[in-house]
């Protein structure tokens, strides 16, 4: 390291670019990895590690995996890995569920659709960005149209919903829906009227109370004795107003925090200026809680995902179902590894997507008014 | 505004019309303690109050009470011909018409400077968006930072917030402003730039109210200096009175200790 041999008279001293940084592998390697003698043994303990598991999981996954069998005895007659084929010949049902097959497009389409109707809620600075909200607004009526039918579509039956296809609907209602009662849900806790509040925290905390299980129990089962009798309605339309429901309250509690993290000034601004309750909720007060908040929304909605799964309780065959049904198939018997491997990487996918959302939508809130 | 006048028309006190303010025996309790006793006050069209006191005495909770974030529970407060009650049309009326800059800023942080001055025209005053911006940059030349527009509180340092503050609430056009200690969170060398936006101010003939503890600035531009301690408006008079002849030993303690240092 060089020194600054020039001094400077007081008030002289011109602004300097810092020193170059050292640079280098080993020494990244000994500051980060080494750098205590603690350090330098969990760094050799997860060496070990990873050398146990990487080879034998690449060589299961990878390596000695089979891509093209006709049943079990086949996969192993190839080789020793993972029995992929099982999942190739099953990929369809684990994806459609029972959706009947010349009508799949159908399914497709609306996934295409969901993926541009996401885009403009999700990005602010895409082109075309108003009309695309206002097919965002309407993509719901289209996804239902083309999934169960009807207008000029073969009608399909709910009951032939399964598998991804089944997941996605569920976690993408429950999202979509959840997130608006949850912050009405929030505001109407944190009101002054007491009807409205009372209704809120009542809502809130019996929903809280009870497992999602039990819910979708009581919409399976108890929710045709209080219904006059003869009137059903559709066992999937019933599962996704509790799970609206039950994600519902999660979100009111993450918004109230984020409510609460709100100095009390902003109000008070607000209110001296002459807004009015709404108009300050809107421009004011939720803008900053529902940044704040974005952590534990996106954290409840990853969640609710992963729960969607329940529905395999009340008899609807989400992948899970239909994962676990395909490995009693005489021809597969008992590859289960396989199954749930990769009945875990659909939704670590969606989650992991989920995530990295949040952390990009963080980033960007945070550059307006970083301090 | 048509119905809030008839509404006020048949609460008008007996004083003075040409009042923008009357108070006439408020109170106010916190629970069971009583922060405000029997308050009267009379602002005219024009005048600049200053407001000091030591800390407690309920300087900023009184003029919290005039735009009604705090509420008084005896008592009567007129602004501009309406009576402060609980009719939230009133209090909006009421609301439009007088501005509050705070102790700290208030800003908000997720909208630009720009944005924080034409809310309040486009939302409460339904201002057309370029007329709003066209005021907005206006009233911050008039507090010497338009370059500011588009920048974020968060950018700014703390005396030019407090005069995107003040000018926030001068694009309302409101008939009277109310400062709450507005330099009390600034640094020495802001306080001064700030104190030199309200002078410019008071000397454009705007109505205010100002809780402060700087005496140089009661000296320069207040028309009255009140003194409040324990909830109560000890001492009420012209600034050169007010400091040469104070009449109550309170004042005259408070007086010793403020301009002693």
């Amino acid at each position: 390291m060089s020194e600054v041999a020039q001094h400077y008279a007081p008030g002289t001293h011109p602004d300097m670019p810092p020193p170059a940084g050292q640079r280098g592998i080993l020494l990244w390697l000994r500051k980060n990895l080494f750098s205590s003698w603690i350090n330098s043994i969990a760094t050799l303990i997860a060496i070990y590690l990873l050398y146990k598991i990487i080879p034998p999981l690449a060589n299961w996954a990878v390596l000695d995996a089979v891509l093209n069998a006709g049943n079990r005895e086949e996969c192993k007659a190839i080789a020793d890995g993972a029995c992929w084929a099982f999942i190739k010949d099953r990929f369809s049902i684990l994806v459609y569920g029972f959706y009947p097959e010349p009508l799949r497009w159908r399914v497709d389409m609306s996934f295409i659709l969901l993926c541009v109707a996401l885009v403009p809620v999700l990005f602010d600075n895409i082109p075309f960005r108003k009309p695309g909200l206002i097919f965002s607004c309407v993509y719901p009526f289209l996804a239902g149209w083309l999934l169960l039918g009807g207008f000029g579509l073969e009608p399909v039956g709910t009951d032939e919903f399964g598998g991804m296809m089944l997941n996605t609907v569920v976690g993408v209602t429950g999202i979509a829906f959840s997130l608006p009662m949850g912050i009405l849900l929030a505001l109407g806790r944190q009101s002054h009227l007491p009807i409205v509040k009372s209704i809120s925290v009542c809502f809130i905390e019996f929903i809280r109370g009870v497992p999602l299980i039990t819910l979708l129990f009581v919409a399976s089962t108890m929710l045709n004795y209080f219904l006059p009798p003869g009137t059903t309605f559709d066992l999937l339309l019933r599962v996704l107003i509790m799970v609206t429901l039950f994600s519902s309250a999660y979100i009111a509690e993450v918004v109230r925090g984020g409510l609460q993290a709100i100095p009390k000034g902003q109000y008070e601004a607000a209110d001296s200026m002459g807004l009015k309750y709404w108009q300050s909720m809107r421009l004011i007060v939720l803008p900053q809680a529902l940044k704040i908040s974005i952590p534990g929304i996106v954290n409840t909605f990853i969640g609710l995902f992963k729960d969607t799964t329940l529905v395999l309780i009340i008899g609807l065959l989400d992948v899970l179902g239909i994962g676990r049904s395909s490995m009693a198939d005489a021809q597969w018997n008992g590859l289960s590894n396989e199954v749930y491997v990769s009945i875990a990487l659909f939704f670590f996918v969606a989650c992991f997507s989920m995530s990295r959302y949040s952390i990009y939508l963080e980033g960007k809130l945070d550059k307006g008014y970083k301090r | 505004m048509g119905e809030a006048n008839t509404a006020a028309a048949s609460v008008q006190s007996s004083a003075g019309s040409d009042d923008l303010i009357e108070i006439i025996g408020m109170h106010k309790w916190y629970g069971d303690f009583h922060v405000l006793k029997d308050i009267n006050l009379n602002v005219k069209k024009g005048e600049r109050i200053v407001i000091c006191g030591p800390s407690g005495s309920g300087k900023s909770t009184m003029i919290r009470c005039i735009n009604r974030l705090e509420e008084h529970q005896k008592g009567q407060i007129i602004v501009d011909g309406i009576e402060l009650t609980n009719d939230l049309k009133q209090i909006d009326a009421i609301r439009r018409e007088v501005g509050m800059v705070f102790q700290h800023f208030n800003l908000f942080p997720h909208l630009t400077v720009l944005e924080n001055c034409t809310l309040g025209p486009i939302w409460v005053r339904q201002t057309p968006k370029a007329e709003a911006e066209a005021t907005a940059m206006e009233y911050l030349s008039k507090v010497k930072i338009p370059e500011q527009a588009h920048k974020y509180p968060g950018q700014l340092s703390g005396g030019q917030q407090q005069r995107v503050a003040i000018a926030r609430s001068l694009c309302m056009n409101p008939r009277i402003m109310l400062f709450d200690e507005p330099t009390s969170a600034l640094d020495p060398e802001m306080i001064k730039e700030v104190l030199d936006t309200m002078i410019e101010l008071a000397e454009t003939g705007m109505t205010m109210l100002c809780v402060t503890h700087e005496m140089g600035f009661a000296k320069t531009v207040a028309d009255r200096v009140i003194f409040m301690d324990g909830g109560e408006i000890i001492e009420s008079n012209d600034p050169h009175e007010f400091f040469e002849n104070p009449q109550h030993d309170r004042t005259k303690l408070f007086l010793s200790q403020i301009l002693g240092h």
